[in-house]
């Protein structure tokens, strides 16, 4: 009931917030939010109910906005980010294993979607999109596997480096100017074509939804699962958890895999859907807004991502006013909650083993 | 035979001015145990500050390049003390218990407000500026090679740093300290050593390297960037890896090392040479796959 009353105010607040056109009424609403938020911590309120109410009212928010473009693009923008994230929380998260790279493995995923979409069906593509970042993950496996602490951070740090150079410099991949990709079909559904009178976009909410229904699906049950508990072990202690005779290589390598497939799943979706891809799309620096995503939200809590991209995506775009100082202020915020609140907004809730 | 004399300045040049990035990172890693990733947009402010010195004093009609010369270090050190020092009290001493990764964003973080308040603040930022040669630009004819007088000056006011660095640190009461606070922080703090100011004093000295780094850029390429320290940073972050964090040494080896490999690239791969980032990096993750612990490891404890 609690949950229900909850999600049914925050998709009004996001309706209102994405509506707002007036800076001013933009401020009251952040306002709100953020004294919202404070006396939520400070009352100690926690919430708990199905994940499906949150899919209804994202799904309900896209009908009331079924004819504003913008902010359905914004929408998907928003799942498919949450998606690439919940995949490097796997990694970050769960198995502690390191990733500056996020925006190359999603960079592989939109790469791989824009050759061989005009080849193969797109759900497939998809996948492939997925498959083909674990498989360029895995020449970074023994480099990772080896490493530990800032040793690992350079290695990643190394490929994003490299990957977009030499995104860069490859003419058979376009060069600096990218990649086009053709229209999203899959089966019947044509991606471009308007829903009714409403917007095209509403399919891609749509398949983001589904995504992220799937994605959280996987790694919720991973976490619940014995492999959670697994992964766990080993990021809080390799060599307790390699004494119970939990193979360390071997857990790294899953979680590394799983979270760069995911991750590069939801590149494949995002470069259909912005319809062409450069490289400067996946720079470093989108890697580490990744990252502070996950450190904002709350390390290994899914639902801390979701509020944090939404955060993180929405901000500089509905205060036009900062656009020329929103790195600016988006780095000094995330300094100001890391130094005051370093667990993240949403930190994971501890697990409990009974039931 | 002068195409490659022509690579191999290149190359040392941009060795130097790794290597004095890289050993501003070790020398933070050795007292803190913390990456201090802003370092890279450090080297940037020293070089638009040294700008701001050049242009205030052009303005006021200085125009001995001596002087100039020397206004322009003095100012960019200072103000990568300033920055450095800041950083270190605000920033990294009071997270120093903080997992690795939260101290890591911060200062990458803080790396981007430097990088953005330049862009921002700077008159014009968002275009690279020009950097006046200050350096006289003449040379000797080596057979085909033109060995330029102000890459000479250059390299070796870099490399005397460096050994002015390495004399302090072995030599000194203060080097001392700092060695022993490297060491081992609680027992440095009951032998009466101010860790703080220890602290304080170290990321001093590394952000004068970076400001030096920062202006030889600048001298070199004529031209300075609000971007310039992302990648020079991260170089440099790689340079003080490959070599071994907290290794002195390791880190000059680290930044000529990647310079090599970068000029190699550049020669090896005649028909690609835009590759040679992509190679020089990929050699990198190798390097890493194959000594864990850099080149010149660095001495961990496993406890169990």
């Amino acid at each position: 009931m609690k949950a229900a009353a909850v999600a049914a105010v925050a998709t009004a607040f996001a309706w209102l917030l994405l509506r707002a056109e007036s800076q001013t009424s933009i401020s009251l609403l952040l306002l709100l939010a953020v004294a919202a938020g404070v006396a939520a911590a400070r009352l100690r309120f926690r919430l708990s109910g199905p994940s499906v109410l949150a899919f209804a009212a994202v799904a309900v928010l896209a009908l009331l906005l079924r004819e504003d473009d913008f902010s359905l693009l914004l929408l998907t923008r928003i799942l498919i980010v949450v998606v690439a994230c919940l995949g490097l929380n796997v990694q970050f998260g769960y198995a502690g294993v390191v990733n500056f790279a996020g925006a190359s493995f999603f960079g592989v995923g939109g790469y791989t979607a824009a050759i061989l979409a005009p080849r193969l069906p797109h759900l497939l593509v998809l996948l492939l999109g997925g498959a083909a970042a674990a498989l360029v993950g895995s020449i970074l496996i023994l480099p990772v596997l080896r490493t530990r602490g800032h040793y690992a951070a350079l290695v990643t740090i190394a490929f994003a480096l490299l990957f977009r150079t030499f995104l860069e410099v490859n003419d058979t991949l376009g060069g600096p100017q990218g990649l086009k990709l053709p229209e999203l079909v899959i089966g019947p559904f044509h991606f471009n074509d308007p829903v009714f009178d409403a917007s095209f976009y509403l399919r891609y909410v749509a398949l983001g939804l589904v995504l992220a229904a799937l994605a959280l699906g996987v790694v919720q049950r991973l976490e619940r699962s014995w492999i959670g508990v697994a992964l766990d072990a080993v990021r809080l202690d390799e060599i307790a958890a390699a004494s119970f005779g939990l193979s360390i290589a071997r857990w790294k390598i899953a979680a590394f895999t799983i979270g760069n497939f995911i991750t590069g799943v939801a590149g494949a979706l995002s470069a259909f859907m912005i319809g062409f891809i450069a490289p400067n799309n996946y720079a470093f620096s989108e890697s580490l807004i990744l990252v502070s995503i996950l450190l904002l939200g709350g390390i290994g809590n899914p639902w801390g991502l979701a509020l944090a991209s939404a955060i993180v995506i929405v901000l500089p775009e509905k205060l036009q006013t900062i656009q020329e100082y929103r790195f600016l202020i988006f780095a000094a915020v995330v300094i100001l909650i890391l130094l005051f609140r370093p667990a993240g907004l949403l930190p994971r809730p501890l697990r409990r083993l009974k039931t | 035979m002068a195409l490659l004399g022509q690579y191999a300045m290149n190359g040392a040049m941009l060795g130097m001015m790794y290597a004095l990035v890289a050993v501003g990172f070790t020398l933070f890693f050795g007292v803190l145990d913390v990456i201090q990733f802003s370092h890279g947009d450090v080297v940037a402010a020293g070089a638009f500050a040294g700008l701001l010195a050049y242009a205030a004093l052009s303005f006021f009609g200085v125009h001995a390049p001596g002087v100039l010369l020397l206004a322009v270090i003095l100012a960019a050190a200072l103000a990568t003390i300033v920055v450095g020092v800041l950083v270190a009290r605000f920033l990294v001493l009071p997270i120093k218990g903080a997992p690795q990764l939260n101290v890591l964003l911060v200062t990458l973080m803080m790396g981007t407000v430097v990088r953005e308040c330049i862009r921002l603040f700077f008159p014009n930022g968002s275009q690279p500026q020009r950097f006046p040669a200050l350096l006289p630009s003449s040379g000797w004819n080596l057979g085909a090679f033109y060995l330029r007088f102000d890459n000479v000056i250059l390299l070796t006011c870099g490399g005397l740093l460096i050994a002015a660095t390495h004399l302090l640190i072995t030599r000194t009461r203060l080097g001392l300290a700092i060695r022993a606070v490297a060491q081992d922080e609680e027992t440095a703090r009951t032998m009466g050593i101010d860790f703080k100011r220890v602290v304080l004093v170290t990321f001093a000295l590394g952000s004068v390297l970076a400001a030096f780094a920062g202006v030889m850029d600048g001298l070199y390429y004529n031209e300075v960037f609000f971007g310039m320290g992302l990648l020079l940073g991260v170089i440099g972050f790689a340079a003080a890896i490959l070599g071994g964090l907290g290794n002195l040494y390791g880190a000059i080896v680290g930044g000529f090392l990647f310079a090599a490999l970068q000029t190699v690239g550049a020669v090896a791969l005649p028909f690609a040479s835009a590759y040679k980032d992509v190679f020089a990096f990929g050699v990198v993750i190798v390097l890493m796959a194959v000594r864990p612990t850099g080149l010149i490891g660095e001495r961990v404890s496993e406890r169990v």
